[in-house]
């Protein structure tokens, strides 16, 4: 059997001395995607942050494996250039980096031997820059400084793209997204999707009508409650998640 | 030359060094025996050595600033200082009549290789004196005069003596009066009316020896309607002993000129580096100080203006970084004496590994300067706990129909800053020179191009092995 590309076993992990997920796992496989679903303060950011590495978040317990390596045995820049890719639900501003810098020099850190040439990565910009409908010249202005929100979205599905990630994974990288926009990132998130494993965090079933998940979780202060096919999204947007329990307060999964 | 130099010195305490490569070096000490013999190894007209010599005892009498890091101010020994080392028989035009040492440290420096891609003059000193000067031919038709200071003085004495000391002089300060009375090398650079000088002109200042001091004096005279940009670099080897460099520099801006001074200072961190800047605006004339300082053991340099003529402009937009043992003391001055004089000050500061910034500022509006606007932003980075930025912003604002604006801001580099750049790959200390190089973008982006790209590769450096 083939190495997943992500195993969650059991992890729980502490922010700020709170614990926030507790006991969670999960499997991913190349070609899968999963999306989690869950109500603000779920703990899906937390999930999304603890596997990229952000320093402020604890495994008190439980394993993660990336590739098959164990993840704490990398570093954040390490997990990216092994082919992790996270979208932040909120990108940070870098003022006074340009954006065509910024992304030339993450290509070459993440992709290494493989990065292409300057030429040919101009050439793979405007491919993608096409696709997303984003303007020439953006790349002169400064990393998520003064973007607006869609900008924002857009900026992390334009380095996702040149990335070439083998796990994305994309924390809400649809809300306040106009529909147009939406269905533009979509079709972003859905050709790199072909080639790798997408983990796609979201509390809308939006998103999930371009998407075709393979998976969907349900979380629910800070653990799994449910797993099922696209159907439960369905589900969950029609009924909420008043009638999912946090395991261990009912015991009772329907 | 050379033996003429040797005669002038000849009995005197202050032995040669290196005869064979014709040098000259001082024994270290400064009085006026040493101030007399600068001036007549040059062969000085006499008014230049009375005011060297009156400046030397300005020099002695005037105590050490009181404020500003005194610690490190009274660290200095002047006494230990050489003041004069000459370490070439003459300046060259060709590089090829450099002598080979010297040539191999600007080839290194790249100083050769940028005059042929995009300057439009050069000269090049080491140590005391200029080894090498050019101009393109283009410019010296159009009447630029471009010179080291010393030959400056030799041919054009009567400019010279109009305008040297006329901006800054020999009394402004300690450092401004010793630069007068030792002063050796730097630029003399005239624009005659309407020329516009297309292509930067550049000096290099390199101190080479141990314990030197180096105090080159430039002149800019940009004549009505003119504009030059200038640009300056400087870098000394790293030793345990301190070197001394004091620079002044006077720009006369005429009407409608334009002058643009742009200076990367990367000092090594045993150099004071204690400057007097300053420019004259007359009316409708712009004066830009782009002044970025990385190196050095203490700066302390506020690149001034004075706004003299009704709509003349002044901007001063400086960085500083403060590494380990470093403090860098710099900031601007602007005095708006006629109407309709805008003024803008940026000012940045980067402090790291327990080094110290400080922005230290002044502009005043006289009460004849009406319609004036003023605007003054500083913003300081702390890159770790142990590091201080502080600042001292004066204002006298002696009419109120001035628009003046001020904004200071201290921040630090952020977690999630960290973090994102890092989850695109890079590692700690690459993410903090990417944070670095952008906070410093407004300075940067100002520089010629090759400039801007050889500063962010070093403050990369300085990133480097940075991070525990
Ligand atoms: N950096 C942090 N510091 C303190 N508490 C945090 C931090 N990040 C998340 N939390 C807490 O963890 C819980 C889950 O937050 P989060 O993972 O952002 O939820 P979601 O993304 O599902 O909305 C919340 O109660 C939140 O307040
Ligand atoms: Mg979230």
């Amino acid at each position: 059997m083939v190495t997943p590309l992500l195993s969650i076993e059991d992890i729980h992990v502490d922010v700020d001395g709170n614990q926030v997920i507790k006991g969670l796992s999960m499997e991913i496989r190349k070609g899968e995607v999963h999306a989690i679903m869950g109500r603000n303060g779920a703990g899906k950011s937390t999930l999304a942050h603890v596997l990229m590495g952000h320093p402020d978040y604890e495994v008190t317990s439980g394993s993660v494996r990336f590739l098959g390596r164990p993840l704490e045995e990398l570093e954040v820049w390490e997990r990216a250039r092994a082919g992790m890719f996270l979208s932040f639900q909120y990108p940070q501003a870098i003022p006074g980096v340009q954006v065509g810098t910024f992304l030339r020099k993450s290509v070459q850190a993440v992709r290494g031997d493989d990065a292409p040439s300057n030429k040919e990565l101009r050439m793979e910009m405007k491919k993608a820059m096409e696709a997303l409908g984003v303007d020439r010249s953006f790349l002169a202005r400064y990393v998520n400084d003064g973007f607006s929100g869609g900008e924002k979205k857009r900026l992390e599905i334009l380095q996702m793209l040149l990335l070439t990630p083998e796990l994305a994974i994309l924390d809400e990288t649809d809300s306040g997204l106009d529909i147009d926009t939406l269905r533009t990132v979509a079709t972003g998130i859905n050709s790199v999707a072909e080639n790798s494993g997408c983990l796609v965090i979201t509390h809308y079933q939006r998103l999930l009508d371009y998407l075709k998940p393979t998976h969907v979780h349900v979380m629910i202060d800070g653990a799994i409650v449910m797993t099922g096919g696209p159907e439960l999204a369905l589900e969950v947007e029609e009924k909420g998640y008043d009638w999912l329990q946090p395991t261990g307060t009912t015991g009772v999964l329907p | 030359m050379k033996e003429q130099a040797r005669d002038a010195v000849g009995d005197y305490r202050f032995g040669f060094h290196d005869p064979e490569n014709a040098t000259i070096r001082f024994d270290s000490g400064l009085s006026e025996e040493v101030v007399r013999n600068i001036s007549a190894i040059k062969e000085e007209p006499q008014w230049m050595t009375d005011i060297r010599v009156k400046a030397l005892h300005h020099f002695f009498e005037r105590p050490m600033p009181e404020w500003g890091n005194s610690e490190m101010l009274d660290g200095i020994d002047f006494e230990s200082i050489c003041y004069f080392l000459k370490s070439s028989a003459g300046t060259e035009t060709s590089w090829d009549e450099v002598p080979d040492d010297i040539k191999r440290t600007f080839d290194r420096l790249g100083i050769p290789d940028a005059e042929q891609k995009w300057l439009g003059g050069v000269t090049a000193q080491y140590e005391s004196e200029a080894v090498y000067h050019s101009i393109r031919d283009d410019l010296e038709e159009q009447g630029v005069i471009f010179l080291d200071m010393d030959s400056g003085l030799k041919e054009h004495e009567d400019i010279v003596k109009q305008y040297f000391g006329s901006v800054v002089p020999y009394s402004d300060n300690k450092f401004s009066a010793l630069n007068t009375a030792v002063w050796s090398g730097g630029s003399f650079l005239v624009i005659p009316e309407g020329v516009h000088v297309e292509m930067p002109v550049q000096a290099y200042f390199r101190i080479n020896a141990k314990n030197m001091g180096q105090f080159e004096r430039t002149l800019i005279i940009a004549k009505a309607g003119s504009s030059i940009h200038y640009v300056e670099g400087c870098t000394a080897p790293s030793y345990s002993t301190e070197s001394l460099h004091s620079a002044v520099v006077e720009l006369i801006a005429e009407e409608g000129s334009h002058i643009r001074y742009s200076t990367v200072q990367n000092w090594s961190s045993n150099v004071y580096n204690l400057v007097t800047k300053r420019g004259v605006a007359h009316k409708n004339a712009s004066i830009e100080w782009v002044d970025g300082n990385i190196g050095s053991k203490l700066t302390m340099k506020y690149p001034a203006v004075i706004l003299k003529g009704e709509g003349a402009h002044a901007e001063v937009i400086s960085v500083a970084y403060a590494g380990e043992g470093q403090h860098q003391d710099a900031g601007s001055k602007v005095h708006h004496l006629a109407p309709r004089t805008t003024s803008r000050i940026l000012s940045k500061s980067i402090s790291k590994n327990g080094g110290r910034s400080s922005y230290r500022g002044m502009v005043q509006v006289s009460p004849k300067a009406h319609g004036c606007k003023v605007s003054v932003v500083c913003d300081a980075l702390l890159l770790d706990e142990d590091s201080r930025s502080d600042t001292y912003p004066t204002m006298e604002v002696a009419n109120n129909s001035c628009g003046v604006e001020h904004e200071a801001s201290v921040s630090k580099v952020s977690g999630d800053q960290l973090f994102y750049l890092m989850s695109r790959g890079h590692t700690e200390e690459e993410a903090m020179g990417m944070i670095v190089n952008g906070f410093f973008e407004p300075f940067t982006k100002e520089l010629p191009m090759e400039y801007a790209v050889e500063l962010n590769r070093l403050l990369e450096m300085e990133m480097e092995g940075s991070i525990g």
